[in-house]
């Protein structure tokens, strides 16, 4: 264990505390009977968080691609099950993501949410919990319990708080992810029954039979293409993203779905990865498809938030066409590309929110023609539609570079089908985009943007230029962690 | 003083006798829960007790002692949950608390019981008690007495098969000593007619667990009984009826091929009718008696696997599996106006209604559901674990894809709950007492999800002796 386990220099367990922070606030939030002082709690939990996240990035080291800031607590013993947390370049900027979107979450639900507040903001801060909790879990069954306890928070985000047809989308959310875990839990319980341990690093890179592997691995990529989602297990998601509430659009979009591509970097490429090489072209053909039939899907849509949930299946392609080049050029694109979807499409249905707040619709129709109305609003709308097609000198650009550069090397035929995606990801979002600035003519009195709503998106605005112009920072920060599994893998395959 | 318990509950049981003589019928419930709640006490007290009496026909030892405070807790909880609106008639009230004390009694002596005879005894004395009180509810109508004659005659036929089994095993070894039989078995559970004679014994507990091919009396006995008979019925019988399989089971070893995969497919055949046909049930009792089936599969796996490990990790699931169906209950119970039966419809808007039983409901329906941080899921991992362990990877693939087809019935009671909205919503308000029970369970479930290790630990230590 401790070949792979930096221990925490800090003089505190940091990432338990990241952890459990929100759930301390989530509980304390029990004893508070104003709506405002429920509110400003859940806000000031999810900021000494991302506060306390910023100290961890602040003390991360790029140098190693070992785990980091470790703690290690014997769990239960007699099934070699332990409480292990580690980060590293993979998951620190998820982490970071997760702490920043959470207050923001807080804020952009601050009006629209009228009823059962506090409940509202229990679940807000569980999901929190649990999502860091599942980027941090070296452990499979502390990994396990993770990421399916974030199921109830979020299933009850959808089907309390949701639009209309919120029973129907959350049920099949839930119903969906949790097919996949199923097997997911049965392929941990062979790797542990193969290695004897349920440690996540002792897993990685051993000789196992290539019998093992393809179970393994078809087992564990259910469970992370549901998550994904890939092309045919992609329908879940529309669904879901419409009904649910902007917050929790935003948790699902730009957190739930990396926790599939982090588990195929994470589990799948180390512990299987023979079994991933053989299974790569099935994965990029997929990826492809999503991408252009995402592409297409979006074209039709006339609800916004409809547009951009088909819009992230195609994103997510790439991030998936990256992953399974199995090159260091597309793990780092898709790890950019991860971390730019979080940021891009979790402020375009935060844009989406901001409007249906007003105009209690998402047509576009019926939101059309606001470049007059709501000056503020477009410009920022546009900003995050024009990164969302990887416009150069935005997040995505860079990404989707990495990825295309990628796959190129390895299959060129795969980034030839990939360049249409990019164009149809223009058109469809140009489209909207059109409609949403002058597509009506007529005048209504729709209130343009206030503080509250402009604070929240101008951190989202700065990664956007931030990582579009000058990415090294991010870049050198993983590289390390992603050279790593891409020399083990090399030694493996080659 | 090592069956002390024992003793208390006749105690239990003669002072509700004397009660049920006298005319005055106040304060019975509140009697009822001082006192259960000293047989908790007293058989907590006697849990370290090591002894073998009546020639060796009883045995005390953890193993039984651990089963006799599940019981005791277990019966707690149960008439913890009694309340003044509940289906029984106030004047049947002492009968009725005397009843369920002596099939605590005999449930109790069957998990100390090694020998052919006193199990057959016990567990008479445990279901007689309860075909007696199955019919009492109030509002008369024919469910209950349907209920109560089918309870009687398939546990009449099913103690029958249970003493034809019984007999082969006295008739192959000559003894009716569990610690005599086994060595002396170990080398006919290769032939076709030790492991019909095994099996034939089991029946009987087959049945008061319900597991299929023994399942069909309890959708109509869950339905016709009064809901506290049901909550009673649905739990307790079965934590002794595992203590008991887990003796009979535990005379075949791993090497009896055979009889495990009778087991293996029992297994399965059980979790599958049971949650296939859960999933279009109405009426809550008849889906979490369904529910019922399909865990005693999941049960089954742990036990089949017939070492320390697996076995342990069926306790666990059988301990978890009454608090979460006691907690299924009694937001049943609670929400039920005069103890009628109710439908999935009567959740709709629960959580507006009374959020903390759409939490109670939510909690337990999430744990039999196998979610984490559940205690449901804690042991169906230890059941999969154990089970994968030996090989038996099937079972561990059919149990993971019945998981995932009973999450539809269990989250439609969160959904209904949760999701729906009710027209007329009139918020219900919990008694301090009824809070406490719904914290009380809910701890319990989320404890036995995230720290399982000392249970764990202690029901493996248990099975050492």
């Amino acid at each position: 264990m401790e070949q792979f386990l930096l221990m925490n220099t800090f003089s505190f367990p940091i990432l338990s505390t990241a952890i459990f922070l929100p759930l301390v606030g989530a509980v304390l939030l029990f004893f508070i009977r104003n709506e405002t002082a429920i509110k400003v709690t859940a806000f000031i939990t999810g900021l000494i968080n991302l506060i306390l996240s910023l100290f961890l990035f602040s003390g991360f080291n790029p140098e190693t691609h070992n785990f980091q800031f470790g703690e290690f607590i014997p769990w239960i013993p007699s099934y070699n099950i332990n409480y292990v947390l580690g980060i590293d370049g993979i998951t620190i900027f998820l982490i970071l993501l997760t702490t920043l979107l959470a207050p923001i979450c807080v804020l952009c639900s601050w009006t629209a949410i009228k009823e059962r507040v506090k409940e509202f903001m229990f679940c807000i801060l569980i999901m929190e919990s649990a999502m860091i909790g599942v980027f941090c879990s070296l452990d499979f069954v502390l990994f396990y319990i993770f990421w399916e306890a974030m199921l109830i928070p979020m299933y009850l985000l959808i089907a309390v708080w949701g639009g209309p047809q919120r029973d129907y989308a959350s049920i099949k959310f839930f119903i969906y992810t949790l097919f996949g875990s199923v097997f997911l839990l049965v392929a941990i319980i062979a790797v542990y029954l193969v290695t004897g341990s349920f440690s996540i690093p002792n897993a990685m890179f051993r000789d196992y039979s290539m019998n093992f592997q393809i179970w393994v691995f078809l087992a564990f990529a259910i469970a992370f293409a549901i998550k994904v989602p890939m092309f045919p297990f992609h329908t879940w998601l529309p669904a879901a993203h419409t009904e649910a509430p902007t917050a929790g659009s935003v948790f699902l979009a730009s957190v739930l779905l990396k926790m599939g591509t982090y588990g195929f970097l994470r589990f799948c490429l180390p512990i299987t990865p023979k079994a991933s090489e053989l299974f790569a072209p099935l994965i990029i053909v997929l990826s492809l498809i999503g991408i252009i039939y995402g592409g297409y899907v979006c074209l039709s849509q006339t609800d916004m938030k409809k547009l951009i949930a088909y819009s992230s299946v195609a994103h997510m392609g790439f991030v998936t066409l990256g992953i399974f080049s199995l090159t260091l050029f597309g793990f780092e694109g898709a790890l950019l590309q991860m971390l730019n979807h979080g940021v891009t499409t979790g402020a375009l249905f935060l844009c989406v929110g901001i409007i249906y707040e007003r105009t209690h619709s998402r047509q576009i129709f019926d939101n059309a023609g606001l470049g007059k109305i709501m000056p503020v609003y477009v410009g920022f709308f546009g900003l995050f539609s024009i990164s969302s097609f990887a416009f150069p000198g935005t997040n995505n650009f860079i990404g989707e570079l990495y990825v295309l550069l990628g796959i190129f090397k390895e299959h060129k035929i795969a980034g030839l089908f990939a360049i249409p995606g990019a164009v149809l990801a223009a058109a469809y979002m140009l489209r909207l985009l059109k409609q949403i600035v002058w597509g009506r003519e007529d005048k209504r009195p729709i209130a343009d943007m206030n503080a509250r709503e402009v604070i929240y998106l101008i951190p989202l605005c700065i990664l956007v230029f931030w990582m579009g112009l000058f990415p090294r920072p991010f870049v050198f920060t993983v590289e390390k962690t992603l050279g790593y599994l891409h020399s083990q893998l090399n030694t493996i395959l080659r | 003083m090592l069956i002390l318990p024992e003793l208390y509950l006749i105690l239990f049981s003669i002072i509700f006798l004397f009660i049920s003589l006298g005319k005055s019928r106040q304060n019975t419930i509140l009697t009822a829960k001082i006192l259960s709640f000293i047989a908790l006490l007293v058989t907590a007290y006697s849990l370290t007790g090591r002894d073998s009496l009546f020639y060796g026909a009883y045995r005390i030892d953890l193993y039984s002692q651990i089963f006799k405070l599940l019981i005791a807790f277990g019966l707690c909880l149960v008439i913890f949950m009694f309340s003044d609106k509940d289906g029984i008639e106030e004047e049947f009230r002492p009968e009725y608390f005397m009843f369920i004390g002596l099939s605590s009694l005999g449930l109790m002596m069957l998990s100390s019981s090694v020998e052919l005879i006193s199990i057959i005894i016990s567990l008479e004395i445990s279901s007689y008690s309860l075909y007696v009180i199955v019919p009492l509810r109030r509002s008369q109508d024919s469910n209950q007495i349907e209920a109560s004659m089918k309870y009687l005659f398939f546990g009449a036929v099913s103690t029958g098969i249970m003493l034809y089994g019984i007999g082969y095993l006295y008739s192959i070894t000559g003894s009716t000593f569990i610690s005599e039989i086994v060595p002396q078995f170990r080398n006919l559970m290769g032939l076709p007619f030790g492991i019909l004679a095994l099996l034939l014994t089991l029946t009987g507990i087959f049945f008061k667990l319900s597991l299929f091919p023994m399942h069909f009396w309890a959708p109509d006995i869950y339905e016709g009984s009064s809901n506290i008979t049901t909550t009673f019925i649905a739990t307790l019988p079965k934590i002794a009826a595992t203590a008991l399989l887990i003796r009979l089971a535990t005379i075949a070893t791993p090497a009896h091929y055979s009889f495990v995969n009778a087991l293996i497919i029992l297994s399965a055949l059980s979790m599958t009718f049971g949650n296939i046909v859960g999933l279009v049930q109405r009426d809550i009792k008849r889906l979490l008696a369904y529910s019922g089936i399909a865990h005693a599969g999941y049960l089954l796996m742990g036990i089949l696997t017939l070492n320390i490990d697996g076995i342990a990790s069926a306790i666990y699931y059988i301990t978890i599996y009454v608090f979460m169906t006691l907690a299924c209950f009694y937001v049943i119970i609670t929400i039920s106006r005069q103890g009628e039966n109710t439908s999935i419809d009567d959740l709709v808007g629960l959580s507006k209604r009374s959020p903390l039983l759409a939490m109670t409901l939510a909690v337990s329906a999430f744990s039999l559901a196998g979610i984490p941080p559940t205690g449901g899921f804690t042991g169906k991992f230890f059941l999969f674990t154990n089970a994968f362990r030996q090989g038996y990877l099937p079972i561990v693939i059919i149990g993971a894809v019945n998981a995932v087809i009973s999450i539809f019935y269990y989250l439609n009671l969160v959904r209904m709950s949760y999701s729906k909205d009710a027209g007329d919503i009139e918020i219900m308000r919990l008694s301090a007492h009824e809070r406490m029970m719904c914290y009380v369970l809910i701890f319990i479930i989320i404890y036995m999800g995230v720290l399982p290790f000392g249970l764990m630990n202690l029901f493996k230590f248990s099975l050492f002796y």
